[in-house]
């Protein structure tokens, strides 16, 4: 299993590079160191997003929620900075990542308490944290002006002449895979979805470890409000709207499979990367607006019919094996 | 038996109380918006309540669809047949797909008018645009023109969806002003679907792939914001000027920092007041039919052509030496 997830990942790379040759073909300018960074920049978000969705599609379940998580805690960062433009950034990040986790654990609890359907639930919520932006604004832009420069400066600050932007998704990488491989909850993620019945006779707690994973993923949702707001420099309602679909896409194209228990971080990395190259390079290679979209959806689908032949499970080794004696 | 009663007599007194609501404004003009929480169409409302309070009788709906979509609005327009309003008012997301549903609504006796952005002219009795699109398209280019370094240059256009209508109608004007501005040299137009992030992408490669660019036009309030921003994080600000159509309170901090040297609208406000006040008129009798005169209160009338369409002003333009003052209003 795990010599096949590591022939997708390699597969995937392959793709990525495959395809950044083509748009070089049509755009020499893509390939510039800097405007790869650039590009991996822009990617910054989808990619944090992603880990969390990945998380939550391990364990059998979904966060259909989680632009909208996005968009509410994005609008609750600039609403707070706008009455305290004072506020150090690195307390509002806490409060809209805490926001942001609180109501994951909402998705959380009703997956594990009530046992409704995980897509009911998050298409539920999905709509009431779009309710609930309007409810607190009643509509109202938040304007890059009204904004502090310290809020809107920090994911363009410059670090080692990268910008804080993709630092902040490279440690998330970073702390989402020692979390993945190397603690109990994370690998009581995989146990879930790869096999609730086994998972309940190791002693993991299927509902609670569901309910971690939205918190996780919430949590995510909530930083990414933030840097989406202060990176675009405006709040309002519609922010990310439809992106929870670009969400799964990444995930799945990165080999997350949507019947839980298999996916890695690097698979879902790379899925938010492929799907980051597409979207930005689509803008310099002159190609009409209706085959863009047509384009994505094609690229989305042929990734899922990859994944799926590479999921086929081959049949019981054991009794293969008796019939053949 | 008792409890009954009470609950017939309750029901009686509320319909009765309802009624007399009813009967205090009787008359009730639907403002249908292509998607409520967008600060435009909300100062488009305050214009409209106004006209309502001016008026006294009339009663304004405001309502819309949650996202910009033809099929919400449908759904809108169909619960307000269902409530009878005397007149709707709508923004539509779709020229022809409203059609349909807005002809239903005429069939019952319910005048219909579009505004902002037209339906179809057999889904409307008329169709009031905010400006002339030959005026707004002049103003547009003239906008990029005046900051054209030695007076030419490359401008690109950044437009909202491939199929939304008044941009459409917009950018055809442009492109027939060209003549009279010969420095503007128009290279493409791209498309950022009203979405801050798609917008500020399609910015970044406008940047990267006409390294020349000297102005965007973006004739829309997500478009222009978006394109405001990539072109201050690209260090491009005061070699690419970012124009179009926009509202003051979302475009003042990009004309502070220079990304935007001026940028036009009309005035919301006035918009909905006239589309009102114009509802009201056909309800109070008025009949919308080429070269009829409508009645729009404090904004004078509005002549209507061979198509049943009118403009309520000129753009206006706003740029450092107004714009802190009317970013307050709208």
């Amino acid at each position: 299993m795990n010599m096949l997830l590591k022939n997708r990942e390699a597969l995937l790379v392959v793709a990525i590079l495959a395809l950044v040759a083509l748009i070089t073909l049509r755009f020499p300018g893509f390939i510039a160191p800097a405007n790869l960074g650039r590009v991996y920049n822009d990617t910054s978000i989808l990619i944090i997003l992603a880990l969390g969705q990945m998380a939550v599609i391990l364990t059998r379940c979904i966060d259909l929620s989680m632009a909208a998580n996005l968009a509410l805690c994005g609008m609750v960062a600039g609403l707070i900075n706008v009455a305290f433009p004072g506020l150090p950034i690195p307390l509002v990040i806490v409060a809209v990542v805490a926001l942001g986790a609180a109501l994951g654990s909402i998705n959380g609890l009703l997956v594990w308490k009530l046992n409704i359907p995980p897509i009911v639930v998050t298409l539920g919520t999905l709509t009431i944290f779009r309710g609930t932006i309007f409810l607190l604004t009643g509509g109202q832009w938040i304007n890059a002006h009204q904004m502090s420069a310290a809020f809107k400066g920090l994911p363009r600050a410059d670090l080692f002449g990268i910008p804080a932007l993709s630092w902040f998704s490279v440690l998330i990488v970073a702390l989402m895979f020692v979390v993945m491989t190397r603690t109990a909850t994370g690998r009581a993620f995989f146990a879930v979805g790869g096999n609730p019945h086994a998972a309940v006779y190791t002693g993991i707690d299927v509902g609670r470890t569901r309910f971690l994973a939205y918190c996780l993923s919430g949590a995510l949702a909530g930083l990414s409000g933030y840097l989406w707001v202060s990176r675009y420099a405006v709040a309002y309602v519609d922010i990310a709207l439809g992106f929870e679909l670009d969400i799964i896409a990444a995930c799945v194209i990165g080999g997350i499979s949507i019947a839980g228990g298999i996916g890695s971080v690097p698979g879902a990395v790379l899925g938010a990367l492929f799907l980051g190259i597409i979207k930005n390079a689509l803008p310099v290679i002159n190609i009409s607006p209706f085959a863009q979209m047509a384009i994505s959806g094609m690229v989305i689908i042929i990734a899922v019919a990859v994944n799926a032949r590479a999921e086929r499970r081959k049949g019981r080794v054991i009794l293969k094996k008796a019939e053949a004696h | 038996m008792k409890i009954w009663k009470a609950l017939l007599v309750a029901a009686a007194v509320s319909t009765a109380l309802v009624g007399n609501v009813a009967n205090a404004a009787d008359k009730k003009i639907a403002l249908v918006v292509k998607a409520l929480g967008i600060g435009f169409f909300e100062a488009a409302n305050k214009g409209a309540q106004e006209a309502a309070k001016e008026l006294g009788n009339v009663e304004v709906i405001y309502t819309g669809p949650t996202t910009t979509t033809a099929e919400g609005q449908i759904e809108v327009i169909n619960s307000l047949i269902a409530q009878k309003v005397d007149a709707i008012a709508v923004s539509a997301n779709d020229t022809d797909a409203l059609v349909p549903a807005l002809k239903k609504a005429m069939d019952r006796g319910i005048k219909v008018i579009s505004w902002d952005s037209g339906v179809a002219p057999e889904g409307r009795s008329m169709h009031l645009n905010p400006s002339s699109s030959a005026l707004i398209g002049n103003m547009c280019v003239k906008m990029a023109a005046d900051h054209l370094p030695e007076g030419k240059g490359d401008v690109a256009i950044l437009s909202a969806t491939a199929t939304s209508t008044n941009q459409n109608v917009w950018i055809e004007e442009m492109k027939k002003v060209l003549p009279n501005y010969p420095g503007v040299n128009i290279v493409t137009t791209v498309y950022g679907d009203d979405l801050a992030d798609k917008s500020y992408r399609e910015t970044q490669g406008l940047i990267q792939s006409y390294p020349d660019l000297k102005a965007i036009i973006a004739p829309t309030s997500v478009g222009i914001v978006a394109a405001a921003q990539a072109v201050s994080d690209a260090g491009k600000t005061g070699q690419i000027n970012v124009t179009g159509l926009g509202l003051p309170s979302e475009m003042a901090g990009h004309v502070k920092s220079g990304a935007s040297k001026s940028f036009a609208i009309w005035n919301p406000i006035d918009l909905g007041y006239s589309a009102t006040m114009i509802a009201n008129d056909l309800i109070d009798g008025a009949e919308a039919k080429p070269g009829a005169e409508l009645n729009m209160g404090r904004m004078g009338k509005v002549k209507l052509d061979d198509k049943n369409e009118g403009a309520m002003a000129d753009p206006f333009v706003y740029d450092a030496s107004n714009v802190e003052e009317f970013a307050k209003i709208f």
